[in-house]
């Protein structure tokens, strides 16, 4: 395997994917991604100097509207799928002290 | 014979004429359910006394003239990545197992305008990730023509509930394969449409660059129907696109002079005899009906898979971020901390494979590794267009396999997702230059599965795909 995932990027990439995985988890992460990247690196056979990266397949624009609202107060319907709520608010756990 | 053997225009016909009652349609649907759905589990969520009031409603409409389009009265079945107001919508996953949406998405308020009967919401791979919906939180679904094998996926609920008559049609959606992949495995017709002719309002994203939604149906006269009912400009979506969406008018038995290329690339190592002689006879169904039918070579074919895998993860990444625990859907229990209840409840509330994509995707998208893996990818996406924009200077389609193989037996492909991922090396293209595909059935092989053929067209050339499709369907059915 060309790629070897090491625990530091593992810990990194948990953190950015906001993911905490066991040891088994991780261990099997590090084998899934390393595999992954190998294939990916596939890419790597051809030359794409001149070719710039396309995000969209049409060229559209940026689609602006005028900011104005359309729908109802739905925040009753919407903090009814809420897993706590208050006092017509979402609650979360403590974030400061 | 039944009314179970109509396809959902005929049956739509018949409530019009005043034949039979849509509660009777309903009715004979459920009747399947009753009989079908404990071993197959096409659904997550099925509504059976919501579906009936509507029935009553829809009724109504009909019997006032008010509903006379060619899907009134008609039981639908939603895949369960589309927003349902009301009804439960899981995405097939943990995470969203109490998730009810308070709108619909606009493909959905589109059929119901037209006079549908929603009965329930399909079952899917978690997230729509994965080619056998065998990832889904909710059990797998097996595939009703042999059910020792898998639907295919991930729309594999809307597919295998199309083939089981346990609905009518079926929307589904397509990220890399995942409307006409379990088409092909079901033995029904499917279609992803041009990306940006179906508004994606109210689909829970994937990979917003890539996904489409689009029809399950019987036949290529309801998939023609299906899609002009559900596809509309919408300024919810920024990706809409203005366009013709007349698709019915292309219901037309002609395909003379027709050209069609077949990509010798598609043909080559990994694929099943069996599927390639099905493949090549329907060509060769074409070119009798007076279609030129030749080979070329596509290029780039096996750099397709890395350039999804890549782009779609980076999006998945992003767009599955928003499932938190904080508005909707799972929250992990006893955490005091915040960011640990973040990573508790996405940890708890997301399957392997769904990890396994988010991981890849924060990977590609990390500083120092974005140029060399997501911006790469990209390139190679901008090639893959040029690939296919040369092949389309010379043909009206392309014409090849939908998978390598027949639907695989259930617990044979989640132990290698590499594996896997290289099932999709025909369809994920598609999705990456946005082109419109359909995949129509095509035979079966020794073990009574069935194959399908892939007719890819350019950008806004449904109707010729469309006209194919029906060309070929119209000349098999009198054989």
């Amino acid at each position: 395997m060309a790629n070897i995932i090491d625990d530091a990027t593992i810990e990194y990439v948990g953190i950015l994917a906001k993911l905490s995985l066991s040891e088994e988890e991780k261990e099997q992460a590090k084998k899934d991604m390393g595999s992954m990247l190998d294939y990916i690196d596939k890419l790597n056979e051809l030359d794409t100097a001149g070719t710039e990266p396309m995000s969209h397949i049409f060229p559209v624009q940026n689609v602006f509207r005028e900011d104005v609202v359309t729908n109802g107060d739905d925040s009753e319907k919407m903090l009814k799928n809420a897993p706590e709520e208050k006092d017509n608010m979402f609650v979360v756990p403590k974030t400061v002290e | 014979m039944s009314i179970l053997d109509d396809t959902a225009v005929e049956l739509s016909e018949k409530i019009k004429k005043g034949e039979i009652k849509v509660r009777e349609a309903v009715e004979a649907v459920f009747a399947v359910i009753d009989q079908k759905e404990a071993l197959l589990n096409c659904y997550v969520t099925l509504e059976k006394e919501k579906a009936l009031k509507r029935a009553e409603e829809v009724q109504a409409g009909i019997d006032a003239g008010e509903l006379t389009g060619p899907l009134a009265g008609v039981p639908f079945a939603i895949k369960d990545n589309l927003c349902t107001e009301g009804t439960l919508t899981t995405c097939s996953s943990k995470i969203l197992e109490n998730f009810v949406p308070t709108y619909s998405a606009e493909a959905v308020i589109n059929l119901e305008k037209a006079g549908a009967v929603i009965i329930g919401k399909t079952n899917m791979d978690e997230f729509a990730m994965g080619s056998t919906t065998e990832t889904s939180y909710y059990g797998v679904t097996r595939n009703p023509r042999n059910t020792d094998h898998v639907p295919g996926g991930s729309s594999g609920g809307s597919a295998a509930a199309v083939a089981a008559g346990e609905c009518f049609a079926a929307l589904g959606s397509d990220t890399g394969g995942s409307i006409r992949q379990p088409a092909s495995y079901c033995g029904v017709v499917g279609m992803k449409p041009t990306y940006g002719t179906v508004s994606r309002y109210g689909l829970i994203a994937y990979g917003s660059s890539l996904d489409q939604i689009g029809p399950l149906t019987k036949d290529v006269r309801d998939l023609a129907t299906v899609l002009e009912t559900i596809a509309s400009y919408d300024a919810k979506d920024s990706t809409s696109m203005k366009r013709d969406t007349d698709f019915t008018s292309a219901l037309v038995e002609d395909v003379a002079g027709m050209r069609i290329g077949i990509p010798r690339d598609y043909f080559g190592e990994g694929l099943d005899p069996e599927v390639k002689q099905a493949v090549l006879s329907a060509a060769e169904v074409l070119k009798a009906k007076g279609a030129v039918v030749e080979e070329f070579d596509l290029s780039l074919v096996e750099y397709a898979i890395p350039t999804y895998y890549t782009i779609a993860a980076a999006e998945a990444s992003s767009n599955l971020e928003r499932f938190d625990g904080v508005k909707y859907g799972y929250r992990t229990k006893g955490v005091e901390d915040l960011h640990a209840m973040y990573k508790k409840t996405r940890s708890e509330g997301f399957g392997p494979e769904v990890k396994r994509r988010i991981m890849l995707g924060s990977f590609v998208l990390s500083s120092g590794y974005y140029d060399a893996y997501y911006l790469k990818a990209l390139r190679v996406k901008a090639l893959i267009k040029k690939a296919f924009d040369d092949a389309f200077s010379k043909y009206d389609m392309i014409l090849g396999p939908v998978a390598p193989t027949t639907a695989p037996k259930l617990g044979e492909s989640l132990s290698d997702p590499l594996k896997m991922y290289l099932g999709d090396i025909y369809t994920i293209s598609v999705n990456l230059a946005g082109l419109p595909a359909l995949s129509v059935p095509c035979g079966v092989d020794q073990k009574g599965l069935p194959i399908g053929v892939q007719l890819i067209g350019d950008c806004f050339q449904e109707k010729k795909l469309i006209r194919a499709a029906y060309t070929y369907e119209c000349a098999v059915k009198g054989d």
